[in-house]
């Protein structure tokens, strides 16, 4: 029976993605019989979601925009822990209140790094 | 669930916490005494003297419920890679002059990345794996680009970067499934619960143990995911070059083995012949392809994807002799890719990085030390005796002989004779052609200290073998 072990478990999530993907797949094939088809230059351009685009999409942006989102990771992931740390915190005790200490220590750290290498400066 | 609250815990992560604590003191002097940075690479090197010496006192144990162990397994190939460290802070000092490479960033990254494959070397368990390895790579992405103002080099590291992160994803892809299988990331759990449930030759099983054994593959640089290796080889800083070639090899050996041995010990069979189909397509593309290229680095990029080939050899058999001459082989392989890698930074100068074949023409004319350095490193590359490079084949050959796989050795002889061709052509171009430029090569006292240490061990280990593979035999005793 070794070739035939299959979890339980995880059907309910082959058949999510089954009828998941059914469905999207079968209402356009189904709209197919029912809809006009005739199609002019009006109805093809991007409508919606905007104006129709003017310049290339891939322009440049100076690097300093992802200095200042690699700087808000830090604090981020920061609060991302505390958090979850904040909730179970009585339960843990002496020992995680050192532990998250060391851990904001560390994030400090690289924010003074970052920041005596410049990259809060927008003008230099 | 009962919480490490002594700090007993902690004793087994020590040398990584206190290589971490090191490289955060690196950074933090880089920019607040930005005029003592000829300090750091002593302060770095010392760190790492200090955490060998560590290594050597330290018990085994384990932490963190048995997701990180240190035994002798984990402790040779940590060795391996604080070796490779130092050698590379040795061979670093003179060349960040000629460079200009920031050095509080450089130290502080490589002190890190080692802290990854120590993690790395002692995980029992997939996450920790991961950890690692991504501490690790993220640190040596940096390292790449660290020339700013090289294109080639921002080409290296982009590129690295990218497949990187792919093969991250394969591997992440591959632990989910064995997760899913078996409810379990850490490895001897898997072991158990698949001979429980006899359900290792599940379909979906064997896909989750190959993808994550691909992604162990893409950080040895084995063939067919070694397609990355050559380009950010000859573009990054050689001194990281020569760190790269054999730091993360070794720790991703590490991690290959034991996840073999851990997680599947039963299916030796099927690993067996997936391996030998690796370790010879990684022979035939490294010592093939290494023929015709016409830039050291380069050159030296497709040797150590061929090694990487002869090195799974050991693994291969599968017996504690295949294993031990695998641990084997990567320290001599550090030795002589060291300072084969020194000789190139030895010629290296602000006028030009002299990296192309020819540049090495008449070398014993000019340069008659360094020709004849290179030309160890060479023969032990090649394998001939009575260098290291012989006795480190000669066992991984036995290995695989005793195991069985004959024709696979056969193959690896040919592969290995092929090989002679390139590196003896660089011999022949610095003893038998005349010099194209009057050049003398500028010693420092470190690079002369790591061509010493690696000339040293190749030729030691190649007359007096014994010892290091006691060692190696040993480490591998309650694995």
């Amino acid at each position: 029976m070794s070739g035939l072990y299959l979890p339980k478990e995880y059907l309910a999530i082959l058949l999510f993605i089954v009828l998941g993907v059914g469905f999207g797949v079968v209402t356009l094939w189904i709209g197919q019989f029912f809809r006009m088809k005739r199609p002019y230059f009006e109805k093809l351009v991007a409508y919606e979601s905007g104006n129709p685009p003017t310049d290339e999409p891939r322009m440049r942006f100076s690097v300093k925009f992802y200095l200042i989102a690699i700087l808000f990771i830090v604090f981020d992931v920061e609060a991302i822990y505390l958090y979850s740390w904040a909730l179970v915190y009585d339960k843990l005790g002496m020992f995680a209140l050192v532990e998250m200490f060391i851990f904001i220590a560390l994030l400090l750290v690289g924010y003074f790094y970052g920041w005596k290498k410049g990259a809060l400066q927008w003008e230099k | 669930m009962n919480m490490p609250l002594s700090l007993s815990a902690f004793i087994p992560v020590l040398p990584e916490i206190f290589l971490v604590c090191m490289a955060i003191i690196l950074v933090v002097v880089d920019f607040s005494y930005p005029r003592n940075r000829e300090m750091l690479g002593q302060f770095t090197l010392y760190s790492g003297l200090g955490v060998i010496l560590f290594l050597f006192c330290q018990k085994p144990g384990i932490a963190f419920g048995s997701m990180f162990i240190v035994d002798s397994y984990s402790v040779f190939f940590k060795m391996i890679c604080l070796f490779g460290m130092i050698m590379t802070i040795l061979l670093s000092v003179q060349y960040l002059k000629v460079e200009q490479i920031r050095q509080g960033e450089y130290f502080s990254l490589m002190a890190f990345s080692v802290v990854g494959m120590m993690i790395m070397a002692s995980a029992a368990d997939l996450i920790v794996v991961y950890l690692g390895l991504e501490l690790m790579a993220l640190s040596i992405y940096c390292l790449v680009g660290l020339l700013k103002d090289d294109a080639r080099a921002n080409e290296a590291s982009i590129k690295y970067f990218l497949m990187g992160g792919f093969s991250s994803a394969v591997l992440l892809f591959g632990i989910t499934l064995l997760y899913g299988m078996t409810g379990t990331t850490d490895m001897a759990g898997i072991a158990s619960y698949c001979s429980q449930n006899a359900i290792l030759s599940n379909p979906a099983l064997m896909v989750g143990a190959i993808l994550v054994l691909c992604g162990f593959f893409f950080k040895i640089g084995a063939a067919p995911f070694h397609f990355w290796s050559p380009d950010i080889y000859q573009g990054s800083p050689t001194s990281i070059t020569a760190f790269m070639s054999v730091a993360p090899k070794a720790a991703g050996f590490a991690v290959i083995g034991r996840f073999l041995l851990m997680a599947f010990p039963e299916s030796h069979g099927q690993w067996g012949s997936l391996l030998v189909v690796i370790a010879l397509l990684s022979m035939a593309v490294g010592n093939i392809l290494a023929i015709s290229q016409t830039n050291v680095k380069r050159m030296l990029a497709y040797s150590s994807i061929a090694h990487a080939g002869y090195a799974l050899l050991g693994i291969l058999s599968g017996t504690s002799e295949g294993y031990s001459s695998t641990m084997n082989y990567l320290l001599i392989y550090g030795f002589m890719n060291m300072g084969a890698f020194g000789v190139v930074i030895l010629l290296c100068s602000k006028e030009s990085r002299r990296e192309s074949l020819e540049d090495y023409k008449g070398l014993a004319k000019t340069n008659p030390m360094a020709a004849f350095l290179m030309l160890i490193f060479m023969f032990s590359l090649t394998g001939i005796p009575p260098t290291a490079g012989f006795i480190g084949k000669f066992y991984l050959l036995k290995a695989a002989l005793v195991a069985g796989y004959t024709l696979p050795v056969i193959i690896a002889v040919i592969f290995s004779a092929i090989s002679a061709y390139f590196y003896l052509r660089l011999v022949r171009y610095m003893y038998m052609d005349d010099p194209r430029e009057d050049f003398v090569a500028h010693y420092s006292p470190g690079l002369t200290t790591a061509l010493v240490i690696s000339a040293a061990g190749v030729i030691g280990i190649g007359i007096i073998p014994g010892s290091l593979l006691d060692w190696a035999a040993r480490s591998l005793v309650g694995f």
